[in-house]
């Protein structure tokens, strides 16, 4: 049994101790907002927050998140609050959407340790989270319009 | 008297004659062994450092290698591959050597290697050397990765002794256990050490420019 916290809520779960966290998180805690999308790491698809950190829940082994914080797509605000969540919906960012909360997630960690970010500095936070649409403009724009709806 | 006076000189002229001799013979002997003091010196120093710098060419060609060199290039992107290809997603040094915002190397990288070819590799600690000390591997020669790693300010203030002690941590182990799929260094991880001890056993001597 392994203990997990999940968006301020606690769980026990029956698992393999190396089970991906996000086969957890999606198959048997049911929250999908988190996506499946190369399973390696290299795609940002499965971004969440463990202990603040943008990691990839696809090769995070669900021990590592034992007795740890974790928090997805689903825990960023409880009504689509986030700055991050807003200027989304401003912007009308995603296209698809499938990569979409990994990149929000993502763009999450860089407002918290860079609120005014350059365009180079959202480079560096958000080159490993592809999008197959190509919304990468868009993204840009919206963390953007995010660091100033923060700084209101 | 005279007769007299004879027979009292006679024996200390051949005491002088004697003595003469003998440190004629004493200083000449041990001017010899000093010679031979001196030739074998010379030749130890030598050989010693012949010894010292075929040793580190040894441990240059473990540090070259990609499992090694790959965490010390020259610019601020790791590397990846026995081609030394630049490491995708983007991802930089950082400050601490530890990546920068959603792209830390502990975010993907585990405590232990993820199972499965094209997976990625880990330890506790997965890091690159710090901007402040970049310790560059990529593109250096013998001689320049020798002066490299015996200053201390350009080797973390290392002292000879801390730089065999770097070589007990995970990090440098891990190169031994890469994972699927990747190649080890040329030597085995206790020849290595072996061979890095011998360098700086025997001197820590600098192979000369242009080797």
């Amino acid at each position: 049994m392994i203990k997990l916290s999940v968006n301020n809520q606690p769980y026990t779960v029956d698992v393999e101790p190396a089970m991906p966290l996000l086969w957890v998180l999606r198959d048997i805690l049911h929250l999908t907002g988190t996506k499946y999308g190369c399973g390696m790491a290299q795609c940002g698809a499965c971004t969440v927050h463990l202990n603040g950190e943008a990691v990839r829940s696809c090769v995070t082994p669900v021990r590592r998140a034992e007795n740890q914080t974790v928090i997805t797509i689903e825990g960023l605000s409880k009504d689509f609050s986030h700055p991050l969540q807003r200027a989304w919906i401003e912007e009308d960012v995603p296209q698809c959407g499938y990569c979409q909360s990994g990149q929000i997630m993502a763009a999450a960690v860089l407002l918290r340790e860079n609120p005014h970010p350059t365009d180079q500095d959202i480079d560096d936070a958000m080159s490993g989270n592809i999008c197959r649409c190509g919304t990468y403009q868009r993204i840009r724009k919206a963390i953007h319009l995010a660091a100033k709806l923060s700084a209101k | 008297m005279k007769i007299h006076q004879y027979h009292f000189l006679k024996p200390d002229r051949i005491t002088l004659v004697s003595i003469c001799i003998i440190l004629v013979i004493s200083v000449a002997t041990l001017s010899f062994k000093y010679d031979d003091k001196k030739v074998s010196h010379t030749s130890i120093a030598e050989k010693d450092s012949i010894v010292s710098q075929k040793a580190f060419l040894q441990v240059y060609k473990v540090l070259m290698s990609p499992r090694c060199m790959n965490c010390h290039p020259a610019g601020d992107v790791p590397l990846q591959g026995d081609d030394n290809h630049l490491h995708p997603q983007g991802v930089k040094r950082g400050p601490e050597g530890k990546g920068l915002y959603a792209l830390k190397c502990s975010n993907c990288h585990q405590s232990e290697n993820t199972p499965g070819l094209n997976m990625p590799p880990g330890v506790p600690d997965w890091h690159l050397p710090p901007s402040n000390m970049r310790l560059v591997f990529q593109g250096r020669s013998p001689h320049d990765l020798a002066m490299q790693l015996k200053n201390r300010k350009q080797n973390g203030n290392k002292s000879l002794h801390d730089l065999i002690e770097h070589m007990n941590t995970d990090l440098v182990k891990w190169a031994w256990e890469p994972g699927d799929g990747r190649s080890k260094p040329p030597l085995s991880y206790a020849e290595f050490v072996n061979q890095l001890k011998i360098w700086i056993d025997k001197g820590a001597v600098v192979p000369p420019r242009g080797r």
